[in-house]
């Protein structure tokens, strides 16, 4: 029969290989998400880190010129002003955000009435888009129009308006206030979510042991939270470090540059003034401490022997 | 035999036209027959689009509306308008000229367009034939609008900011007007601020009114940003003298300017929390409109700011030009926007529209009703002609433009008043910064 002829074997060819060769489909299938992450990330932080070694105004490109930006920079007042804002801002804001969103995720883990609508309202400051929730603050501190102040002042309590966003410090306290009212939620939730990852045969178990509250969180559901925390800290201090939109709509950086963070200045710089070059530059210079602050969850992210119950290496 | 045609009814109709302020089906027709005349025509198939600053009294911008329709229905060219906070008609108008697409004309603030002098079109043509047609350009419409040789805006109009203050309140700590030296005006700061009538500037990045004021405090002392030549000579004397009366006069102003943008003061003086302010005439107007604020209206009045130790009038009043980019597809159509936007039978209106909010930049536009049908919008009427430049004794130019929009100025004034700096570390911050940006 005839049957061989028109199935004849043939040599492997090398299409044949690639075809079914795994880094080559993988490698494909990659493609689209890679794609949007160079173009949407990768070259932008390219562009802006190259921006910064120019001396680029905004309406005509720039030629390169070295580290001259950084050195301006360097002795440049109003930036170590910016620095010093934005890590007194991350720090004490995600220090308060973690603390009132753990108590808060430790609360709502407990059995209570009505949970699933509380969990819906206090997730609420997180979804209103920033921008309005900030316009709302810029009113609650306006220094003439203060709700704050009027029911203060009614209450006899004060006899002036409280001058909250004129003042350098009542300024920075008012941002805080702002950005930990508008992080808690995205803290707390997540965090709630780790909390039911735990077993509660190890609650049950330590309690048989006759440990305390105190001594059941600090043996059992912080360990194992561990991970979560290094994960949603990392954001939060992300999101914290490179804050726009509250500190632009409350103060736009003032009272003399009292609240400006690196992210508004260098937008002032960059867009306001047209320096682009020095913008990419200070915005080139968060990079660092991103970084840091992503090493410190790489660590934290690792999987340590302890939570496992075994001692460490 | 009498020639009726098209062409002669349109001649006709101009003619009569010509001597009253025209609107609707009139404006129409006057419109149609200068689109015929202007010398310059629109491309076939023409669109443009504009940016303009947002309107501060609604009635300009239907007057202004109106305009850009007749111009529409007389050329066919269908106008696009968009409006932004004035403060961010800069930033976009930069990005466009960085981009190469973007609103066909900008029309914005100060020395916008000499951020990108050369994405400007030339417009020389258009400010020769309207300074010819109405009396010719003020000194500082000249200096703004050219960049060497060319002209490569149209300035358009000021808005006037001048001291607004409450008669009630100053007759009471002994004034019956705003003194006319800086001397007086602080000591009519005091007078107002022991009897709990305090007023305020805005210390905060106010582009309008946070630097007119920090301008003309710094001019009437003296200090200069730059010289004639664009050496920076902030550094001076005449400087610490104009900050310590700054900080005397901050003394005496209301907790919380430091914080104030351009819409604050105007909130505070409506709400009575202040009784003296820098601002346009936009509070007056809005006192007038208001049923429940017409007390205010009837009892505030508008002065010229204080001349100080130089001894003449030292006043920054914001000037908006319109330009056109050089990417735009139809330039003729551009310019013959602008040559329209200046034409007395538009211009007229709008002005009058306007209420005083805005100034003319023309010489021919004194007469304009407008300013004598309230006498408390007179001192409106001069701000084109007492205001000086953005860039001071220095070129009115991208330099100039960059030192306003990073508020080098207002911050100088604002790090000494609220104690931040002293004057030495003042001075010094704004000297580096204007170094870097005049080198």
């Amino acid at each position: 029969m005839t049957m061989a002829s028109s199935r004849a074997i043939r040599d492997v060819t090398a299409w044949d290989q690639l075809k079914t060769d795994r880094n080559w489909l993988g490698f494909w299938f990659m493609m689209p998400a890679a794609a949007f992450l160079i173009l949407f990330l990768a070259y932008p932080l390219g562009l802006g880190v190259w921006l910064s070694f120019t001396d680029a105004r905004l309406g005509r490109g720039g030629e390169f010129v070295g580290i001259e930006n950084y050195e301006y920079l360097r002795d440049d007042s109003i930036f170590w002003l910016s620095v010093f804002n934005t890590l007194l801002y991350t720090s004490v804001a995600s220090v308060i955000k973690f603390a009132v969103g753990l108590y808060l995720a430790l609360l709502l883990n407990e059995r209570l009435p009505f949970k699933a609508i509380i969990r819906a309202v206090v997730l609420i400051p997180f979804i209103v888009p920033t921008v309005l929730s900030a316009i709302a603050f810029w009113w609650l501190f306006d220094p003439q129009f203060s709700i704050i102040s009027w029911s203060l002042k009614k209450m006899h309590l004060i006899t002036t308006n409280i001058d909250f966003l004129g003042d350098v410090w009542n300024a920075r306290w008012s941002v805080i206030f702002a950005n930990i009212w508008r992080g808690v939620p995205f803290v707390a939730i997540t965090l709630l979510a780790g909390l039911q990852t735990v077993s509660p045969s190890l609650y049950e178990a330590a309690t048989i042991d006759g440990a305390t509250n105190w001594q059941r969180f600090r043996y059992i559901t912080y360990p194992l939270l561990t991970p979560i925390i290094a994960v949603v800290m990392t954001f939060s201090v992300l999101f914290t470090f490179t804050d726009f939109q509250l500190i632009w709509v409350m103060t736009r950086g003032g009272p003399v540059n009292a609240t400006h963070l690196m992210a508004t200045f260098s937008y002032q710089r960059a867009i306001m003034s047209g320096y682009l070059g020095e913008g990419a530059a200070i915005s080139t210079a968060m990079i660092p401490f991103l970084l840091g602050a992503i090493l410190v969850s790489w660590f934290g992210l690792q999987r340590r022997k302890w939570q496992q119950g075994e001692s460490n290496d | 035999m009498s020639y009726l045609t098209r062409r002669t009814l349109v001649k006709g109709g101009t003619a009569v036209a010509a001597a009253s302020a025209l609107t609707g089906p009139a404006l129409l027709e006057w419109a149609k027959a200068w689109a015929q005349n202007a010398p310059w025509k629109p491309e076939k198939g023409a669109k443009l689009s504009m940016l303009r600053w947002k309107y501060f009294v609604q009635a300009e911008d239907d007057a202004f509306v109106k305009l850009i329709e007749a111009f529409s229905k007389a050329t066919g060219v269908p106008v696009d308008i968009s409006r932004e906070s004035y403060e961010d008609v800069q930033p976009k108008a930069s990005v466009a000229a960085n981009t190469g697409t973007g609103p066909d004309l900008f029309w914005g603030l100060y020395s916008l367009p000499h951020l990108f002098p050369q994405k400007c079109i030339d417009v020389t043509d258009v400010t020769d034939y309207l300074g010819k047609k109405y009396g010719g350009w003020v000194e500082s419409a000249v200096q703004y609008g050219k960049s060497g040789n060319k002209w490569i805006c149209v300035p358009i109009c000021y808005s006037g900011n001048m001291v607004n203050y409450r008669l009630e309140a100053s007759k009471k700590a002994g004034f019956a007007k705003i003194p006319d030296k800086t001397d007086g005006f602080l000591e009519y700061a005091k007078a107002m601020k022991k009897n709990n009538t305090p007023g305020g500037f805005a210390l905060g990045h106010a582009s309008g009114d946070g630097n007119t004021w920090v301008h003309w405090c710094l001019w009437s002392h003296g200090g200069n940003t730059v010289d004639k030549g664009d050496k920076v000579i902030i550094n001076s004397p005449e400087t610490a003298k104009a900050l310590e009366y700054a900080k005397a006069l901050y003394a005496e102003m209301i907790p919380g300017v430091a914080s104030w943008n351009d819409a604050s003061n105007n909130k505070a003086f409506l709400a009575g929390e202040i009784n003296w302010t820098d601002n346009g005439i936009s509070i007056y107007v809005a006192a007038q409109k208001d049923p429940t604020k017409k007390n205010i209206a009837e009892d505030m009045d508008h002065s010229f700011w204080p001349v100080g130790p130089v001894g003449k009038p030292t006043e920054l009043h914001l000037m908006y030009p319109v330009l056109g980019m050089t990417y735009t597809k139809s330039p003729q159509a551009c310019k013959a926007l602008m040559a329209f936007m200046l034409e007395a039978d538009n211009f007229n209106p709008w002005i009058e529209s306007a209420q005083g909010y805005l100034t003319h930049c023309l010489n021919a536009y004194d007469k304009n009703p407008v300013w004598t049908a309230d006498p408390k919008r007179a001192p409106f009427r001069e701000a084109a002609k007492r205001s000086l430049t953005a860039g001071g004794l220095g070129s009115v130019g991208e330099k100039a433009a960059t030192a306003i929009a990073d508020f080098v100025v207002l911050d100088m004034f604002a790090n000494y008043c609220t104690g931040r700096e002293d004057v030495k570390g003042s001075i010094a911050i704004a000297e580096r910064q204007l170094k870097r940006i005049y080198r």
